[in-house]
């Protein structure tokens, strides 16, 4: 069995990594981090892990086709909470739409929160994409394999 | 009440749009989703339109915070103009795609495709509402990124579509490193990012800095407009593009960075700023040239999209012609401009891509006595082509009209008559590209008379609707010209020192 060292190191950074990730994204309103981050640190935890153990090991987890899903649903999270703040009287992306009555701007949290899952989402599974998409290409001939 | 969130509607309804459209399945139901979202943007862009005709310029602040510390939509009357002429742009393309690009395209990618056009088309959108310097590169980005990919899905039919995006998106991104790092300049001088924030911190300011962000803004814009020596990537692009892309490019794309170069030579930079004069010298010269460097090329070539890309290069050269007369005729003559050849290109590349979705080809030779085996297209080309020339009854006729009386009208080193006569010199130049190409399709014979395959409804009423468009235009168009009169009076106006233009 090659490449022990780096498989036991992959499985035990991959479950921290992703907690990592966590952190960042829920942490991003009050300090450093947020969305884009977070997007990009959780997707490293499963392209580490593609790198490690296969392509087709990560794939069966997180099939090629749900992707675009993710990609799609994140920008709509984001604009939505956008739509839903339009639609409740404020302007586009007024957080205090969300909670009128609260004196420390609690809409703020909320909707700084709701936008950046959003965008998290939309990140992790670009990234993802663009990894399945460089990893998954047939490989050139080589020039001595004629 | 949602109509006071008008400014920002036309710009967030594609870009929702887009990642619905992607989810959607790869048939007709996506094309017509984005066609109606493209409608939807049109009527609401319209309704910007009267409003702010009557009213004066629109500001939206995004999420409540007001400028300068936030970042505010500022939608003046040429915004406005500039807006619902991509909106329409969009709108008679999407459906004109739905059937080009099933032919031209792989069949799973029809709904990204969809996307991404819907993409590039909020970032269009975006680049004219936002009134801030740094959200304009933004949405540069976002359509320039978005116009890479869509030119290089051409390259089912024609793999060179694959460089000529590389090139695209090389030049492009050195344009965009241009425009943001002159922007970074003018951030480090001011402090603020707000157009019009930065327009007053910088009055009476000038020294390097400030002329170093100016040169490197305008530099960005121009590549990004294709002006004469930075129009590198545009043939190929437009060329190698599927049809329905290139429609929508020509008639849009250019035209946009045209109104960012409008915004940041008189609302960012304006005229107290002694260095401006700089920049105009420099349209003048390079506009003039590039009108007749493009013509005379377009005449040598065997390919008509890439004839009638060339011509857009030169067309540019008559909207910088009339920006650097630095009067409000001048900017109102390149405004009516960039209508009429908006929508005279746009009826010729779609007449090209109903020839293409016929015949399998852009090439001239397959032209070859196309009057007989498709005469609307060929009606429909000719209307444009008439109006690239500026004869009169045509749109064009118009807008050159409108540049020679500013040309007369403005102070010039070189006596203004020879500019005229330059102008008129360069549309006889029109005359031999579109010449040769109708010479093509009406008088010479084909080379067999097998039928050609029937082109759809979908794709001819759009063609016909831009065709019919630019009768209009060169029949009716007072109104179109005070309109952009009164545009480049408010763009000016703030920049000349009476009051801003709201």
């Amino acid at each position: 069995m090659g490449h022990l060292i780096l498989r036991v190191t992959i499985k035990t950074l991959f479950a921290p990594i992703i907690l990592f990730a966590l952190y960042v994204q829920f942490h991003g309103d009050y300090g450093p981090g947020g969305g884009f981050q977070a997007g990009v640190i959780l997707a490293s935890a499963f392209i580490l892990h593609a790198l490690g153990f296969g392509l087709d090991r990560c794939q069966r987890v997180i099939p090629p086709s749900w992707l675009p899903v993710g990609m799609a649903l994140g920008v709509l999270i984001y604009a939505g909470t956008g739509v839903y703040t339009l639609l409740f009287g404020g302007n586009f992306l007024d957080y205090d739409v969300i909670q009128p009555d609260s004196h420390h701007h609690a809409g703020q949290h909320i909707g700084i929160i709701a936008v950046e899952l959003g965008v998290g989402l939309a990140v992790a599974a670009t990234m993802l994409q663009i990894y399945y998409a460089f990893a998954g290409r047939e490989p050139e001939p080589m020039d001595d394999s004629w | 009440m949602l109509l006071d969130d008008l400014p920002v509607l036309p710009v967030i309804l594609p870009l929702i749009a887009a990642p619905v459209c992607l989810l959607l399945p790869n048939n007709k139901l996506s094309g017509s989703f984005a066609t109606v979202v493209a409608w939807g943007a049109f009527i609401l862009s319209v309704m910007l339109l009267q409003q702010i005709a009557t009213g004066g310029a629109a500001e939206y602040a995004l999420g409540g915070w007001a400028s300068p510390l936030g970042i505010v939509y500022r939608i003046d009357l040429a915004g406005a103009i500039v807006m619902s002429l991509v909106s329409l742009m969009a709108a008679v393309t999407l459906p004109y795609a739905i059937e080009s690009i099933r032919a031209e395209i792989n069949g799973y990618q029809i709904s990204a495709f969809f996307a991404m056009f819907l993409i590039c088309f909020a970032g269009l959108m975006g680049v004219v509402a936002t009134g801030d310097a740094f959200n304009v590169f933004v949405f540069l980005e976002i359509s320039s990124l978005s116009t890479y990919t869509l030119v290089a899905l051409g390259a089912k039919r024609d793999r060179r579509a694959l460089t000529a995006a590389f090139t695209y998106l090389v030049l492009g991104t050195i344009g965009a490193t241009f425009f943001v790092i002159g922007l970074g300049l003018l951030y480090q001088v001011t402090g603020t990012l707000n157009m019009l924030d930065i327009n007053e911190q910088m009055q009476g300011q000038d020294n390097k800095v400030v002329r170093a962000g100016y040169a490197f803004i305008v530099t960005g814009i121009a590549l990004k407009l294709a002006m004469f020596p930075l129009h590198r990537w545009l043939p190929d692009a437009y060329t190698y593009a599927p049809s329905a892309v290139t429609a929508f490019l020509a008639s849009t794309s250019t035209k946009v960075a045209i109104y960012a170069m409008l915004r940041f030579l008189f609302t960012v930079f304006g005229f107290s700023f002694g260095f401006a004069d700089v920049a105009f010298t420099f349209f003048l010269i390079l506009g003039l040239i590039g009108m007749f460097y493009a013509s005379t090329v377009a005449i040598f070539r065997e390919d008509v999209k890439m004839i009638l890309a060339y011509s857009s290069v030169a067309q540019i050269g008559y909207m910088l012609l009339g920006i650097s007369f630095a009067t409000v005729d001048g900017v109102g003559a390149a405004l009516v401009h960039v209508v009429q050849h908006a929508v005279m290109k746009s009826a010729l590349f779609m007449a090209v891509g109903a020839v293409f979705f016929a015949v399998g080809s852009h090439r001239l030779s397959a032209y070859k006595g196309l009057a007989k085996k498709m005469p609307i297209t060929t009606a429909a080309f000719l209307i444009g082509g008439l109006s690239l020339i500026g004869v009169p009854l045509t749109g064009g006729f118009i807008s050159k009209w409108v540049l020679i009386q500013a040309a007369f009208g403005s102070v010039q080193p070189v006596p203004t008559l020879l500019i005229v006569l330059m102008i008129v010199a360069s549309s006889l130049l029109a005359v031999a590209y579109v010449g040769r190409i109708a010479w093509t399709m009406l008088l010479e014979d084909p080379d067999n008379n097998a039928p050609v395959k029937a082109v759809p409804l979908g794709m001819t009423i759009p063609m016909l609707l831009m065709a019919g468009l630019t009768l209009y235009l060169g029949i009716d168009a007072g109104g179109l010209i005070e309109l952009c009169r009164a545009a480049a009076e408010s763009l000016l106006g703030t920049g000349l020192g009476f009051g801003s233009a709201s």
